[in-house]
């Protein structure tokens, strides 16, 4: 295995590849998370009772057996909510704290029980008994379509007439795809401690990505101001998405507790109710259909999504809205339609997770791809490329989106072109034709698959953040900002661009745990955007402390600000030389500001979704990965044999970390398309919820030529972030390549037929069923 | 009578008495002494957030090895050294130095959000202490063998790449850490721990026992007809974990002198496998009798698993999809069974009644597992089919067994996990099979009808591993697999993980 990052050009902070921030605290055991933090005297533990059916009535709860467990404290329900009882992220009141009259899936909670340590508050909860009356449930997309169940209302998007050009085009095909959940499985689950403040306030600390919505919900719970409320998060044991809107429940139940006991109240999840309670990736159901020319250049696209949302809204409008800002992924669609079906069920409320709908949507139009290539005998790869958005130096007015969003950055034409070549991808899928032709239980299939990946949130007023930087009088500087760490390094990077814009060393900066009274009305850290946004945020900070100590040494000094420079911990001022700490004392005892805030909007942005049109993303992260495969066709089994990836950051503020993003965001979409597979039995309830039986990738999914490379000389379009891009999500969907390299070896079974309809996750079982339908129906 | 257990928290001991004994290490960890950097991933032995070493002295040397906490009872730290992530750092007067894994693990990049890392490090240090990587360190570590090393531990962050890369810094050192450093000061402090007898202890009406002798547990099973045997915890740990099932009465088998014994008996033609023997201390046995058994056990659990989960205890609690039965009943093993009444053996199918039901009387305990050892002509394979190919429970476990004499089938042993309630032998198949000739030009037609009598010998169910459809026609095509492997030199099946091509 070899993994180039790009070593660092530049002397400074920015562009280097340094470790992760807690890397140290985390190998000796000492980074704190929120189970690990010193427990306040009189701490309470919270459990919870949930339902065990999928949709009812409540007839009767009956504690009384949970209220007499020994340690018990305190047994809570609705009807000890002080005002709000409901934690929906957009105020579509449609998801109880504790279910009041209605349960509607198997896992919501009912009751919270306190006791004097864990183990008893788990055990109390057992004991409750609920009288629920069953009533019908909806369990699928199918029969929340037939009922039309929907979490809102659906919603299109087009440009001229699709129908028309397909039925004009030489080619047509149709087909159906569908692709299934994902849990989060972050390590860390959902824990969170509520301490008790003068004035009945309260102290949270959470694991959660979205501080100020938690925040928000825990003081309209409790009928107080928002300023009655803090929330802080030092680092989370992975997110994912899972903790943007899931995680606010398990915190406000602590502050239920810590409200109505006076004590402090810390809840964790045990896994098991972690995965059954907490929302994951909206399962998909894609129909298309296409036409195209003899090339296989498409000329009318119609593309219907429908997914499944589970009990009540959460996220899935903005979801789904972004898997059909990618229902295009790197493709021009001349005509196009594209609908999008929001379905409600009654299983838990499916979210965010990283790509955040766009997975979903790319898969539809790669499998498209695909299938034209199947369908005209072509190489994929051509008929990928031919339909390619324009690049630099092509303008064929091929170049924008079914959104009206004009694409002004693609470089996949070279990229692709590079890692096709790097891979040695043709030579490489001839070799596989010939061996497929001699093995005979083994089979291999090679694809090539691109990434565009729109960067900003598409619900444009959450483009915004805050941060506050302190320069102490010592000369050291105290960062805090509005985005919340959860591994993906986001605290080091911003680090990395305030010591740079002092011109200070790394150690300079104390990174401090995200806060909500120290930046206020913070968005989530999501949609990639966290470095982004609070880079830009505590960069604007800087600038005004900087700007005030280059006037107070102009003015002390009688220098003008243009021979003001700082560089290497030191500021030379004319022909006189201080150093940072010195100047920083000197402007303190001349009475100066050291401390700002800084703020920072994405700019540009802009979309109308009454006519689905705009801007709605600053700009596009591109990539693409080649993943070889071999599966076994006696059972379906398969291994990873290569892959090689070729992505996009822009000029990577820090390679080490952006590496880390792309390699485990690859496999974590590995791990989406093939073996994690989320099983519910016919009563709704979920079946796979702890890891012996919900399989993520293990080291030996990974293979060992695996081959990771951050696009060299990348620079963004946009003014970002020292010219950065965003990482977080894009190379989940370089996974997409592994799922099509599968269907490619199924099809050598039968070459020269329709590509076979495999869906994800490709489990060995679902590999083998597909090849026996080859078998069996070979015409 | 002692009420307490003695062992080393790093470098210091501990002497507990007055605890639940049936808390895990992992609760006493966080809880009790708030060492909180064992993280709790999934309290059930299967992401390695919790894996802690524990040290022992093996003929005089330290042996480090890789455990779950999570699922490990705290009275089995009686005698040892446990190691947890915190102890690794070395303090000095020149401030903090790391161990070489921890080090390893920050160069590379190897965490990121970090709540597996704790976990990581540990499975890290155990290999790195491990005597044949440390006689062999670098190039032999290939990648088959890293992974193997790191199955037990899950990331959702990195990919694993950049903890490959660590391993791979990390063993291309000499094997020396503060650890080997005091190796004898640290058996000197064990060995007065060792007791040579029984470990009793009670706390609240709880009773834990770690009994010496076969005749010390039967004479507990008599005075305790309800306890729990347990023999590695990986199963019964689960039951406390997660089923929050209590018991009055917990007797551990791993002390007893008869049970860790492995006896190869070349005249008996026979390997007998005591009950509490681990699969990480079967394995060099099985696999040298067996090579074919070697792919499946290195997927059997993982590392923290193997070093604590025992045959016996697989064996012992009827579950129908473990992997071990299916393997040995193909073989014609048989199981002694052993109570103060006396000893008994039997077929070890005939254990397995029913789904939840096994033939265990009131008293008994299993005491070993006996294998006849390979015959001329035999055939023998082992074949585990899951999601995931490491660390994950089969949806279908095969074991085909066969003995030919002038090219035709005159024994044939067929049996199959995950497919009924019990692991249970393809009766009607081999039937099919037996007196066949077994090459190229006869396999159509035994293949289908060995094919519909797979069809009849199993009804198997739907559920989250596989459903019924896709468990048969596997279990068909691996039946045919195994006559391709037995008749044909042409590679039949993919290769291992970490491999870059087929088996050819």
């Amino acid at each position: 295995m070899k993994a180039k990052a790009p070593t660092a050009q530049h002397p400074l902070a920015v562009h280097q590849a340094l470790p992760h921030d807690s890397a140290i605290k985390h190998v000796t055991g000492r980074a704190h998370y929120v189970d690990d933090l010193p427990e306040p005297a009189g701490l309470l533990h919270v459990y919870v009772g949930t339902s065990r059916v999928a949709h009812g009535r409540i007839r009767q709860l009956d504690l009384e057996e949970v209220k007499r467990f020994p340690g018990v404290c305190a047994v809570l329900t609705a009807a000890d909510i002080p005002a709000v009882n409901d934690i929906s992220p957009m105020h579509t009141l449609d998801e109880e704290l504790l279910a009041s009259e209605f349960v509607h899936f198997c896992g919501q909670v009912l009751f919270a029980v306190a006791a004097t340590d864990r183990d008893s508050a788990r055990r109390a909860a057992r004991l409750a008994r609920m009288d629920i009356e069953e009533l019908p449930a909806i369990l699928d997309i199918e029969s929340a379509l037939a009922q039309e169940a929907y979490v809102s209302p659906p919603h299109e998007m087009q440009r001229s007439d699709a129908r028309a050009a397909i039925a004009a085009a030489a080619h047509r095909l149709q087909g159906e795809l569908r692709t299934g959940g994902q849990d989060h499985f972050y390590l860390e689950g959902q824990a969170a401690m509520s301490v008790p403040q003068e004035d009945g306030d309260l102290l949270i600390y959470s694991s959660t990505q979205h501080p100020s919505e938690l925040q928000h919900l825990a003081a309209q719970m409790l009928g107080r101001p928002d300023n009655a409320v803090t929330v802080e998060v030092r680092r989370m044991g992975g997110a994912f998405g899972g903790k943007e809107t899931q995680a606010a429940q398990w915190a406000l139940l602590t502050a239920l507790v810590a409200h109505q006991t006076g004590r402090p109240a810390k809840l964790r999840l045990d896994r098991d109710d972690d995965m059954i309670s907490t929302g994951k990736r909206h399962d998909f159901r894609i129909r298309y259909e296409v036409g195209y020319d003899d090339a296989g250049l498409i000329s009318g696209a119609d593309i219907e999504l429908a997914s499944l949302c589970g009990m009540s809204a959460d996220l899935s409008g903005p979801i789904n809205d972004r898997a059909m800002f990618h229902s295009d992924n790197a493709y021009y669609l001349p005509n196009v339609h594209i609908l999008s079906y929001r379905c409600r069920t009654n299983t838990v409320s499916n979210t965010a997770f990283r790509g955040f709908g766009g997975p979903q949507g790319m898969m539809g139009i790669e499998r498209i791809m695909d299938a034209i290539a199947a369908d005209l005998g072509l190489d994929p790869l051509q008929v990928r490329r031919a339909n390619l958005y324009d690049g630099p130096g092509r303008d064929t007015g091929r170049n924008v989106t079914p959104y009206h969003m004009t694409v002004e950055d693609n470089i996949l034409p070279q990229l692709m072109d590079e890692l096709e070549h790097a891979s040695a991808y043709r030579e490489r899928r001839a070799a596989i034709a010939e061996f497929n032709l001699s093995s005979p239980v083994t089979r291999r299939g090679i694809a090539l698959t691109p990434v565009k990946f729109g960067i900003a949130f598409t619900t444009t007023f959450m483009n915004q953040a805050g941060a506050l930087v302190h320069v102490y009088k010592d000369g050291s500087i105290h960062l805090n900002h509005g985005g919340t760490e959860m591994g993906q390094g986001l605290f080091i990077k911003v680090a990395q661009v305030v010591a740079d814009a002092f011109r200070v060393g790394l150690e300079r900066v104390k990174i401090t745990a995200t806060n909500t009274s120290k930046v206020p009305n913070t968005s989530a850290t999501a949609a990639s955007s966290g470095t982004d946004m609070n880079a830009m945020a505590a960069l604007d900070a800087c600038t005004t402390i900087r700007q005030r100590l280059v006037t107070f040494a102009a003015g002390k000094y009688a220098v003008a600000v243009e021979e003001i420079r700082f560089e290497h911990e030191m500021v030379r001022i004319g022909t006189i030389e201080r150093t940072f700490a010195q100047l920083v004392m000197e402007a303190y005892l001349g009475r100066i500001s050291l401390s700002s805030t800084g703020y920072y909007r994405t700019p540009k942005i802009h979309y109308d979704r009454a006519t689905a049109s705009g801007r709605p993303f600053l700009y596009f992260a591109y990539g693409a990965a080649v993943s070889e495969v071999e599966i076994d066709t006696l059972t379906g089994e398969y291994r990873l044999r290569q892959v090689d990836i070729l992505h996009d950051v822009g000029r990577s503020i820090n390679p080490a970390i952006d590496l880390g993003q792309i390699e485990g965001g690859f496999v974590q979409g590995v791990g989406w398309l093939t073996s994690e597979e989320l099983w519910w039995d016919q009563k709704g309830a979920l079946r796979t919820h702890a890891p012996s039986t919900y399989k993520i990738p293990v080291s030996s999914d990974v293979p060992e030529k695996f081959h990771v490379n951050i696009w060299p000389g990348g620079e963004s379009h946009e003014p970002a972030i020292h010219r950065s891009k965003a990482v977080g999500e894009p190379p989940l969907m370089l996974a997409i390549s592994v799922h099509s390299a599968i269907n490619q070896a199924i099809a050598s079974v039968r070459p020269g037929r329709a590509l076979p309809a495999l869906d994800a996750p490709a489990t060995p079982e679902k590999v083998l069923l597909c090849i026996e339908r080859l078998r069996r129906h070979p015409a | 009578m002692p009420e307490s257990i003695r062992f080393l928290l790093g470098n210091e001991l501990q002497e507990l008495s007055g605890f639940d004994p049936q808390m895990t290490v992992l609760e006493w960890l966080r809880t009790r002494v708030r060492r909180t950097g064992t993280k709790e991933g999934c309290a059930e032995g299967d992401c390695g957030a919790c894996t802690v070493a524990l040290g022992e002295v093996v003929d005089g040397a330290m042996r480090y090895r890789a455990f779950n906490s999570c699922i490990q009872l705290l009275p089995t730290l009686d005698g040892k050294q446990l190691v947890t992530v915190e102890d690794l750092a070395v303090q000095d007067a020149s401030g903090e130095s790391l161990h070489p894994v921890q080090q390893a693990m920050v160069d590379q990049h190897g965490s990121q959000c970090g709540f597996c890392t704790p976990g990581f490090v540990m499975s890290l240090f155990t290999l790195f202490h491990q005597p044949a990587i440390q006689a062999t360190n670098g190039p032999a570590l290939d990648r088959q063998r890293i992974d193997e090393a790191l199955a037990g531990n899950l990331c959702r962050c990195t990919g694993y790449a950049p903890i490959v890369r660590a391993v791979v810094q990390a063993m291309e050192q000499a094997p020396v850490d503060q650890f080997s450093n005091r190796q004898e000061e640290l058996v000197a402090k064990l060995q007065p721990l060792q007791r040579d007898s029984m470990l009793q202890l009670e706390f609240q009406g709880r009773r834990f026992f770690a009994p010496r002798t076969l005749a010390e547990v039967w004479e507990l099973l008599r005075l305790y007809p309800a306890a729990q045997l347990v023999a590695g915890a990986t199963d019964v740990g689960l039951w406390m974990t997660k089923q929050l099932r209590v018991f009055d009465t917990v007797i551990s088998l791993c002390q007893v002198s008869e049970l860790p014994r492995i006896e190869r008996d070349e005249a008996a033609g026979t390997i007998a496998i005591g009950a509490a023997v681990t699969y990480t201390d079967a394995l060099a046995t099985l696999v040298s009798a067996f090579p074919e058994m070697r792919r499946m056990l290195s997927r059997l659990g993982a590392v923290q698993v193997r070093n604590a989960g025992t045959m016996g205890g697989n064996i012992a609690n009827g579950s129908p999809v473990g992997d071990m039965p299916p393997a040995l009943i193909a073989l014609g093993a048989r199981l002694l069974l052993s109570s103060s009444a006396g000893r008994r053996e039997i077929p070890l199918e005939d254990y397995f009644i029913e789904y939840g039901k096994q033939d265990l009387q009131p008293g008994e305990c299993v005491e070993a597992v006996v294998l006849p050892l390979p015959v001329a002509g035999q055939h023998y394979a082992v074949y585990k089919l899951s999601k995931r190919f490491d660390q994950d429970v089969s949806a279908v476990c095969a074991a085909f067994c066969i003995r030919l004499q002038d090219g035709k089938v005159i024994d044939a042993r067929i049996c199959f996990g995950g497919m009924a309630g019990t692991p249970l032998r393809a009766r009607s198949t081999e039937q099919v099979l037996l007196g066949q000739p077994w090459n190229d030009e006869t396999l159509p037609q035994v293949m289908t009808r060995a094919r519909a009598a797979l069809a009849e010998d199993y009804s198997p169910l739907s559920d989250w591993r596989a459903s019924r459809e896709y468990r048969l026609l596997a279990a068909q095509n691996l039946l045919r697999r195994f006559f391709l492997e037995t008749t044909s030199t042409e590679p039949a099946q993919l290769c291992g993980p970490g491999q870059a091509g087929t088996r050819a």
